[in-house]
């Protein structure tokens, strides 16, 4: 049956062949197809920004829809771009690590595709019809509840939708990791990567029921007449941060760990050398998920917590920054004694290490609460921030994609387009950031549409965005070598990097089932070990034979699809009690599409042992 | 390689050298020479932790370097499989223990400074002023003195000034920052800090938490003055009378038009008013809603179009719109407001 798909190769049968896949390594394309567009638009948000703050009393954009931008930048750089981005990268590689024939559960896996999607699409849309948010994409209450039109009302609802997919997401890969391990691929065998994604996927399961919670109460204040933020009812404002950072700051940890498991593989490849302190790094990995839950407050000291609070949580912030150390001395002894080879996923490391330990450092001076006093909704976080999610989590996915992508598309990406993407990306990064820093303790806050021209802030403000441009320009660059390659690239093998863990294993392109036979694991660093003991591939554990592998499916297409229209029936009813007709629609979609899932019995189909042999299926 | 270093160290010395042409901002809005309690405070911290951590990144990047000069793979080394280390217990140890030493040196302080900051011991024997954030303004009430006053927070200098916030709508953020670090007001809780001036001067002051399309707008001023100042300031400003006739015909027409129209929403006195500023002294301030520059013309511009100022404020489309002649009437009483000497422009002198 497969054989027949593949075979067909009309674009229509592609598209439903991608529409249908529950193929982690096509859910893996899908991601970065959905992350890269949002990734875009976000980026585009970011230059409107950076034009509107050029000169002093600018009007390139309007009061209104400056904040507008804002909030759609923020929300879409961390919830449609960076995350679907990072997820791209584990559905690619966690199930090869590991030497899995597929995720746990790829019917869910597909779902969670789908609902981020949508999701993204319902909050994107509010563009057209009104309005986009404006409350920032912290949607601190009371704005939030009182911002007039139905911009914020697209942010609850694509949020809701898209973080039922993260959910969906998180919980797919912990029982992946847990159950489905090749023999011999202990915990303390699994790759720093794998190791990110479960401790990730963890934190996913316990930081998105608070972010859900608090969009379900802000959802009932904005269209059902609740009043749990709103302090003349009885409710209290406060209760809004504290769900959302308590979300929020896991969230931070969640994109970028993930980003150091890209590190911890990258470094030991090129430099030949397995990872220093193995044992160290995993802990501090888990160390990092732990403490990420104890300091969401450090992002409200200004609140008025008090003294205690402050004390405490200013100190919890700070013990992260020793987990954290280890990580960049270990990294920094990977490469000591080792042979560098400098490419471009080279390069996105090495530009890491000094980039993120400056977001580090930034990170410590604003966990001490008296001067974070001054610091707090200034330009120095503006610069923090973004030299932890752009010189960590942006850097850490160019690295990862220019590593991984002959795992994924077979070709290598272009050396010298990718030197030219890295160098423009990482100048233009530090021009827009480094003086934001300053920027703040000259008495610039965050979300300020325009400033006065007698505040001596424009020198800083036309540096930054003079280094916007360069980040644009290193974007463009790299998807004209995405463009390239995938014309003119040529087909690599395998093992292009002399890798060291087990996706490496597979031959170029993978088959949709991975391993014919599942890996035999020895010991950390599997591949490596099977070369250096002159085999050319892993040991198999087991004789081959039939491959049970699942079914495609619309379904997940089509629940997501209902959520989305019924979106807009929640949106809407508040102007006109008819529009619960289309939630209602909606919500019937869903509750069909599940359960027609619930009652068809799908078995999934078997990849016959015969057709192995005659390597069908590939 | 030594592109990669010039790069870098080129990139520190632009931005360097572009704080030093910027210089360290505007004087009295920059947090970076610091004029009040709070500020020096923060100020201190910010540069013991800085300290520490350049210390770091020193320690980090001189590990880096080596690492790249001595461990590149050179021609010939292609086969080279180096040494598969497992890790270095001493060294993890090292690297575990002397950070967790640097962030006591960093903690210690805070949690010094936070309680300090924190602290309302004299708070009976200070002057109180309760602070309420509205969009896009900010409002001043001296309890104890029985003055209401907007957007100029008249402060006696080299004393404790406790400020009780709340906010009236949105959340809003208190920065002054030469003076004080920020604190938020929220709708549901009064927040308590101290401000304390060490200068003389007039003090540039930020709404610092998004409040609104006009949030970037919502500038207001400290003006920190001598003891016998303030006094004297609090006494005229308890003398005014808002009845009092003004001189010329034309601002009394204004005067009527203002109390039979205006007056609904705006005050002059003492008396709270609910919607919009106080306007007692208008005719001291040094702009016209904290960020328009003050003059007559830009008075009557806002009567007739706020939105053209601050978009979203909660005056346009709340009041029947004067005719210009109208308005004129009303600039005129407005502008001669002015109950005490004691002004932004004086206490710069």
């Amino acid at each position: 049956m497969s054989t027949t798909i593949a075979q067909k190769r009309g674009i229509g049968s592609m598209l439903w062949d991608y529409l249908t896949t529950v193929d982690h390594k096509k859910i893996a394309v899908l991601y970065l197809l959905g992350g890269g567009f949002f990734f875009i638009i976000g980026g585009l948000e970011a230059l409107a920004i950076r034009i509107q703050l050029i000169k002093p009393a600018n009007d390139f954009v309007s009061a209104g829809f400056y904040n507008e931008l804002l909030t759609m930048h923020g929300t879409t750089m961390i919830f449609l771009a960076a995350m679907p981005l990072v997820f791209a990268l584990m559905n690619a590689v966690v199930p090869l690590q590991i030497g899995a024939r597929d995720v746990a559960f790829p019917f869910l896996n597909s779902l969670g595709f789908w609902l981020f999607l949508f999701g993204g699409l319902l909050l994107n849309a509010s563009w057209f019809l009104g309005g986009a948010p404006d409350a920032g994409w912290t949607a601190y209450a009371p704005l939030s509840t009182t911002s007039p039109g139905h911009g914020v009302d697209f942010y609850v609802l694509g949020l809701q939708i898209s973080g039922a997919g993260t959910l969906i997401a998180g919980i797919n890969f912990l029982v992946t990791i847990v159950n489905m391990r090749a023999p011999g691929m202990t915990y303390m065998r699994m790759p720093l990567f794998t190791w990110t994604t479960f401790i990730v996927s963890a934190l996913i399961l316990f930081a998105f029921p608070a972010l859900t919670v608090g969009l379900f109460l802000l959802m009932f204040d904005r269209l059902f007449g609740s009043g749990f933020f709103d302090a003349s009812m009885g409710g209290n404002s406060v209760i809004w941060e504290h769900l959302f950072w308590i979300f929020g700051h896991p969230e931070v940890y969640i994109l970028i760990l993930p980003a150091f498991g890209v590190f911890s593989e990258i470094l030991p490849t090129f430099s030949r050398k397995r990872l220093f302190g193995y044992t160290a790094m995993v802990f501090a990995t888990v160390l990092i998920g732990f403490l990420g839950f104890m300091v969401w407050a450090h992002h409200m000291f200004t609140v008025g917590l008090g003294p205690a609070a402050n004390s405490i949580f200013a100190i919890a912030t700070m013990a992260i920054a020793v987990p954290t150390g280890i990580k960049i001395f270990n990294w920094l002894f990977t490469m000591w004694g080792g042979s560098i080879r400098i490419n471009s996923a080279m390069l996105w490391t090495l530009g890491f290490i000094p980039s993120f330990t400056i977001g580090g450092m930034t990170g410590v001076m604003v966990a001490a609460a008296p001067a974070d006093y001054q610091y707090h909704d200034s330009y120095f976080i503006v610069a923090h921030f973004h030299y932890v999610i752009v010189g960590g989590v942006v850097f850490g996915i160019f690295a990862g994609l220019h590593y991984w992508w002959p795992k994924m598309f077979g070709k290598i990406l272009d050396e010298t387009l990718g030197k030219i993407t890295f160098w423009t990306f990482f100048i233009g990064f530090h021009l827009t950031f480094f003086i934001q820093h300053f920027l703040g303790l000259m008495g610039m806050p965050r979300r300020y549409w325009t400033y006065g021209a007698d505040q001596q802030l424009e020198l800083g403000n036309v540096i930054s965005t003079i280094g916007a441009f360069f980040m644009a320009i290193g974007a463009i660059v790299f998807i004209y070598n995405v463009i390239i390659t995938t014309a003119k690239g040529e087909m690599v093998s395998g093992d292009p990097w002399d890798g060291r863990t087990l996706e490496w294993a597979t031959p170029n392109p993978t088959p949709h089932y991975n391993f014919a036979q599942t890996p035999l694991v020895r010991g950390l660093d599997p591949l490596w070990i099977e070369k250096t003991e002159g085999r050319k591939g892993m040991t198999p554990a087991e004789p081959l034979g039939d491959i049970h592998m699942p079914n495609p499916s619309i379904l997940p297409f089509i629940m997501s699809l209902g959520l989305f229209i019924a979106g807009f029936g929640f949106i809407y009813q508040i102007d006109d009690p008819r529009w619960l007709i289309v939630a209602i629609v909606g919500m019937g979609i869903l509750l069909g599409a599940m359960f027609i899932r619930s009652v068809k019995d799908d078995h999934g189909h078997h990849i016959h042992k015969e057709d192995l042999e005659k390597g069908a299926g590939l | 390689m030594k592109g990669w270093m010039g790069k870098i160290r080129a990139l520190f010395l632009l931005s360097l050298l572009s704080l030093i042409l910027s210089g360290c901002g505007k004087e009295n809005l920059t947090a970076f020479t610091p004029k009040g309690y709070g500020a020096e405070v923060s100020l201190n911290l910010i540069i013991i932790s800085l300290l520490v951590m350049i210390f770091v990144f020193i320690v980090v990047m001189v590990i880096y370097t080596i690492v790249l000069v001595r461990y590149r793979q050179k021609k010939g080394q292609e086969d080279f499989v180096p040494k598969q280390t497992e890790g270095n217990k001493a060294l993890e140890v090292i690297w575990t223990v002397i950070p967790i030493i640097l962030l006591i040196v960093i903690a210690v302080p805070t949690v010094t400074a936070t309680y300090d900051l924190a602290s309302t011991d004299d708070k009976e024997d200070s002057l109180n002023v309760n602070v309420t954030g509205n969009q896009y303004w900010w409002h001043f009430n001296y309890g104890e003195q029985e003055i209401q006053t907007s957007q100029d927070l008249y402060i006696p200098v080299g004393e404790k000034v406790y400020l009780n916030m709340i906010s009236s709508d949105v959340l809003h953020s208190f920065w002054v920052p030469s003076i004080s670090g920020k604190m938020d007001t929220n709708p549901e809780n009064e927040n308590t800090m101290f401000i304390e001036a060490y200068e003389e001067g007039v003090y540039y002051g930020k709404c610092a938490e998004l409040c609104g399309p006009s949030h970037s707008l919502m500038d207001f001023k400290v003006i920190a003055v001598s003891r016998e100042e303030f006094d004297t300031w609090v006494e005229d400003m308890q003398n005014v009378d808002p009845e009092a006739t003004p001189e010329t015909a034309s601002a009394q027409e204004g005067q009527e038009i203002f109390q039979n129209s205006c007056i609904g929403c705006h005050a002059v006195g003492s008396q709270a008013s609910a919607v919009g500023p106080n306007v007692t002294n208008f005719g001291d301030r040094s702009m016209i809603a904290g960020v328009v520059e003050y003059s007559k013309e830009n008075l009557i511009q806002w009567m007739l179009n706020p939105e053209e100022f601050k978009p979203g404020n909660k005056m346009t489309g709340n009041y029947s719109v004067p005719s210009p002649e109208e308005a004129e009437k009303i600039a005129d009483y407005l502008l001669q407001l002015q109950p005490s000497e004691i002004t932004p422009e004086s206490a710069t002198e």
